[in-house]
């Protein structure tokens, strides 16, 4: 039978036959939204779509979406995907995550992933809370978050998404909110298009068991003054009224407004998403509220050398080179001697 | 090199090479033993070596290292008892006169029977006169200094002078059982192509050693073992790990699938990783994961992407995977997990030989986990049960353990190399394209196998994973729907049974005892039962490599028994599990935790006692 590809998509034929179990109000079905609109722009064949998971709500994903999917075990999901695109570099890996299966049991597959640079997206949904097993504190929780397991508040610091993908050496690193469906959409299609690992915080609210969680930068009301969209080559500029703007003072970035101390747009910083120094992405990304705007958008994304190429290409190379083509060769190879 | 000395010709001879672990007896044994299988004999080798890389000099703990067993006819075991010793220090005659036949042959290089030296072996002053050894035929050589003054032109440092003395002392034992030197040569024209005066020097080194055991006449008469009656085809030497790696590698090609293996480095089991990411001529795709579980996880993400995957381990590493193997018995993927067993429990003994992860390798996940467990024999039967493996875990769709151990991993014997053509064609179980929606848990209706739907491959999309499902990939917690795919998933691995051989008595049809064992016990106890039947006791012997599940001739075989013994090198796990298996029969162990294989003598004793009732 002949093969057929089918790269005209539309948003339906990414919806899967199953129910949808999320909770009502829940943020996740957002960004399934967002992330189905995301595949149907792209010019990818459907059958190339991978979608692996860990566990938690968010790791129900690949049910809900009609690609080929795995659902895996608690914090692997970074290990199985690296294990599929370097199995076959031709899939659009997608790697569905939350704070709890990321950073906490699988935090090591996490960075390494990052670390190698394969080439896969991950969408860490961040909730701040563990959702599935019903409301225990997380890696991303503020410190005193009071929860069932910190009934009198934690005593522990938490993870910035941003920091450990800088830490870990990480190329592409994006953050959106749940309900801003056409940011993220745009953001999926750029981490898709990222050769490498891409990494998409999002700001998940969880109805539930930390609902408003977001609220003081997601807000509907607030958000404008409370979040800058950075723009590759834009000047970083925000506010309802677009008279907020960012500069770097010293060592440290600024909230400046324009007009007053005869600040104009030209001295706003402007976004360079491919700066390779992470410096000023690093400050970017820990922009935290009501200090500063938390930063929207693609923070970072910068070329470098894929895992999965890098795999490939060493494969082509060698087999190239060596005498060896098969395995009647390598059995015949070295050392061998007759007995008649 | 021409000899001028009696030569007697004997059957087999045993040899074992020893001293610190820097001393290089781990190289000086497997280029003796590569010369030996150059040379037409049958043979079987032991590596033995502490777990530290280099453990304090001159210490018992350090000792390292190397038995042999040459023969002219069939050779199973590496030997019990060693017919020629050479120790490095007194460290290794500390560590090994034991292990010395009576009368044997101990080389030593007097040169290190220093004071210090003596002491830190632990004795008073002489060992000679303390472990008794005038009963031996011992050969003092001043090997330090016949080095130091045989290499002093050579402008080499003195401490790359004193690595040459294991050649010193492997040209002495080529002289005593009249070998060529040219094999080992070759290896150094090799090695050291672009350093030709540390070729030289260890080529000078062999050749005084040679050279100086023919002027003492250090064995008087010479031994000649006759080249072995071997089935004729080409032959190689070959270690576990790599016949491991290369069965995968047969196995990849037989199914026309890429090779991948993602895998944590853990003693022993690295060099099937090690021996797999020099592959990459065959296309082989290798992950250095970051940890264990990764290793098999990223197994599963290539498995699930239509590769034939595998990961290797050791028994840590398979305590921190048993997750992650419950998942691929639930998305009923294909993947291969090598066990190369050591001793345990957890970091036990790294270098050391057990059979203890078979219930393990059973049972150790959590719910209804089933799945197929086989085990190698001998060093060069890891290609064939890699191989077997990895056609299971393909053509069944379940994952499989393939459990091996450090004395497979590192021994090494002569292996008729097969050619690809006689190996079976691999042929996966390939969803239909044609048939849409592709339904992930319909199986076939004989062999309750799944279907394989390979990412790529429009319209077949589906999702699987850890959570119970329906034929159609659904999420289930209906109880009906779990209770039958668990007994599906159960049938499954029980219909595997039909696609292996019946176990094999070597020796007689029926008798007064079958001695059964696994894996690398095995030619143990097959020698020890051939021993035995030349004595003239009715036993036979049985081998299992096919654990769960188990051949179907089982019961038949054992019913044709007065008393079964099952040796195994643990407190009886395989005896356990035939008793749930085949409740039917009383099962006599046979059992060791010393980190070491049986001795035959020690088998023997044990069957004899159980032959009279003791």
């Amino acid at each position: 039978m002949e093969e057929k590809t089918y790269n005209n998509h539309t948003m339906k034929d990414f919806k899967s036959n199953q129910e949808v179990r999320w909770c009502p109000g829940c943020g996740n079905h957002a960004v399934l939204n967002a992330v189905q609109k995301a595949l149907a722009q792209m010019n990818i064949p459907r059958e190339n779509y991978v979608f692996v998971s860990g566990i938690g709500c968010s790791s129900r994903f690949p049910y809900y979406i009609n690609t080929y999917g795995f659902h895996g075990i608690h914090g692997r999901a970074a290990a199985i995907a690296t294990g599929v695109k370097t199995a076959n570099p031709k899939l659009s890996v997608w790697n569905i995550t939350g704070d709890g299966d990321a950073l906490a049991i699988g935090g090591n597959h996490f960075i390494h992933a990052i670390r190698r640079n394969v080439d896969i997206n991950i969408i860490l949904f961040n909730n701040e809370i563990y959702g599935l097993t019903k409301g225990q504190y997380s890696p991303t929780s503020v410190r005193g978050l009071v929860t069932k397991t910190s009934p009198f508040g934690t005593v522990e610091e938490p993870f910035s998404v941003g920091d450990l993908v800088i830490g870990a050496k990480g190329k592409f690193f994006a953050r959106t909110i749940d309900t801003m469906v056409t940011l993220s959409t745009d953001i999926y299609v750029e981490a898709e298009r990222h050769r490498g690992t891409s990494v998409v915080e999002v700001l998940q609210n969880c109805v539930i068991f930390n609902e408003g969680v977001h609220d003081d930068v997601a807000g509907r009301d607030v958000r404008a003054d409370h979040t800058i969209v950075l723009k590759h080559g834009k000047p970083m500029i925000f506010g309802k009224e677009n008279d907020k703007g960012l500069i770097l003072d010293g060592l440290k970035i600024r909230v400046v407004r324009l007009g007053e101390d005869n600040i104009t747009e030209k001295d706003l910083l402007v976004h360079d998403a491919t700066e390779p120094n992470p410096g000023i992405h690093y400050m970017l990304s820990n922009m935290k509220y009501p200090d500063y705007p938390v930063a929207l958008g693609v923070i970072r994304s910068v070329e470098g050398r894929t895992y999965d190429a890098g795999v490939e290409e060493q494969i082509a190379d060698i087999q190239k080179k060596s005498r060896i083509k098969c395995m009647d060769d390598l059995l015949m190879s070295g050392s061998t001697w007759k007995i008649k | 090199m021409t000899r001028n000395s009696k030569v007697i010709k004997r059957e087999d001879v045993v040899i074992r090479f020893s001293g610190d672990s820097g001393d290089g007896m781990q190289l000086t044994g497997t280029l003796f033993s590569d010369t030996v299988a150059l040379s037409g004999n049958d043979m079987a080798t032991f590596p033995d070596y502490p777990a530290e890389i280099r453990a304090p000099q001159g210490t018992v703990g350090g000792v390292s290292g190397f038995q042999v067993h040459l023969g002219h006819s069939e050779i199973q075991t590496p030997g019990d008892y060693a017919d020629v010793l050479v120790a490095m220090n007194p460290a290794a005659i500390k560590a090994n006169v034991c292990w010395v036949k009576p009368g044997g042959t101990i080389i030593y290089d007097k040169d290190n029977f220093t004071e210090k030296n003596i002491t830190k072996a632990g004795y008073l002053k002489d060992p000679v006169a303390e472990e008794k050894l005038e009963t031996y035929n011992i050969i003092p050589a001043p090997i330090s200094s016949m080095v130091r003054e045989a290499l002093k032109n050579f402008g080499l440092d003195a401490k790359s002078v004193l690595r040459t003395k294991n050649m010193f002392a492997l040209g002495m034992v080529y002289w005593l059982f009249d070998r060529k030197l040219k094999y080992t040569e070759r290896y150094f024209d090799q090695k050291f192509s672009d350093r030709p005066e540390i070729s030289e020097a260890n080529k000078v080194a062999l050749r005084k050693g040679f050279y100086y055991a023919e002027t003492i006449q250090a064995l008087n008469p010479v031994i000649r073992i006759e080249p072995a009656a071997i089935e004729p085809g080409t032959y190689r030497n070959i270690c576990g790990n790599t016949a491991t790696a290369w069965g995968f590698l047969a196995a990849a090609e037989k199914a026309g699938l890429k090779l991948f293996i993602g895998s944590y480095p853990i003693t022993p089991a690295t060099g099937i990783l090690e021996e797999l990411a020099l592959r990459k001529d065959l296309g082989v795709i290798s992950i250095q994961a970051e940890d264990e579980i990764s290793g098999i996880c990223s197994a599963l993400g290539a498995s699930f992407a239509g590769r034939l995957a595998v990961t290797s381990t050791s028994g840590p590493g398979m305590a921190l995977k048993s997750e992650a193997i419950g998942l691929a018995v639930m998305a009923e993927l294909p993947v291969v997990i090598v066990d190369v067993q050591r001793g345990g429990p957890s970091t036990g003994l790294p270098t050391k030989t057990e059979q203890a992860d078979l219930m393990q390798a059973l049972y150790g996940r959590h719910g209804e986990s089933p799945l197929v467990v086989i085990a190698a024999g001998s060093p060069g039967d890891c290609f064939h049960f890699a191989f077997e493996a990895a056609r299971i875990a393909l053509e069944h769709m379940t994952p499989v353990i393939l459990l091996s151990d450090s004395l497979l991993a590192n021994g090494s014997e002569p292996w008729k190399i097969p050619s690809m053509s006689e190996l079976p064609e691999i042929k996966p179980p390939y969803a239909d394209k044609k048939k849409i929606p592709f339904l992930p848990y319909e199986r076939d209706d004989k062999t309750s196998v799944r279907y394989w739907a390979i990412p790529g491959t429009p319209l077949l999309e589906h999702r699987i994973g850890g959570l119970e499902k329906t034929i159609k990939g659904t999420v289930s917690y209906i109880p009906e729907n779990h209770e039958d795919m668990v007994k599906k998933r159960d049938a499954k691995i029980a219909e595997v049974a039909n696609s292996i051989p019946g176990i094999e008595v070597i020796g007689k049809y029926t008798g007064d005892l079958l001695i059964t064992g696994w894996g690398s016990s095995g030619p143990y106890l097959r020698a020890a039962a051939n021993e035995l039947q030349a004595e003239g006791y009715e036993v036979s012997f049985a081998q299992f490599n096919y654990i769960n599940p188990l051949p179907k001739n089982v019961s038949k075989v054992f019913s044709r028994f007065k008393k079964i013994a099952v040796g195994e090198l643990n407190l009886g796990q395989f005896a356990d599990f035939l008793k749930i298996k085949h409740p039917g029969f009383s099962y006599n162990s046979i059992n060791k935790v010393k980190g070491m294989p049986f001795t035959i003598k020690e088998i023997k004793e044990s069957c004899i006692k159980i032959l009279e009732g003791k």
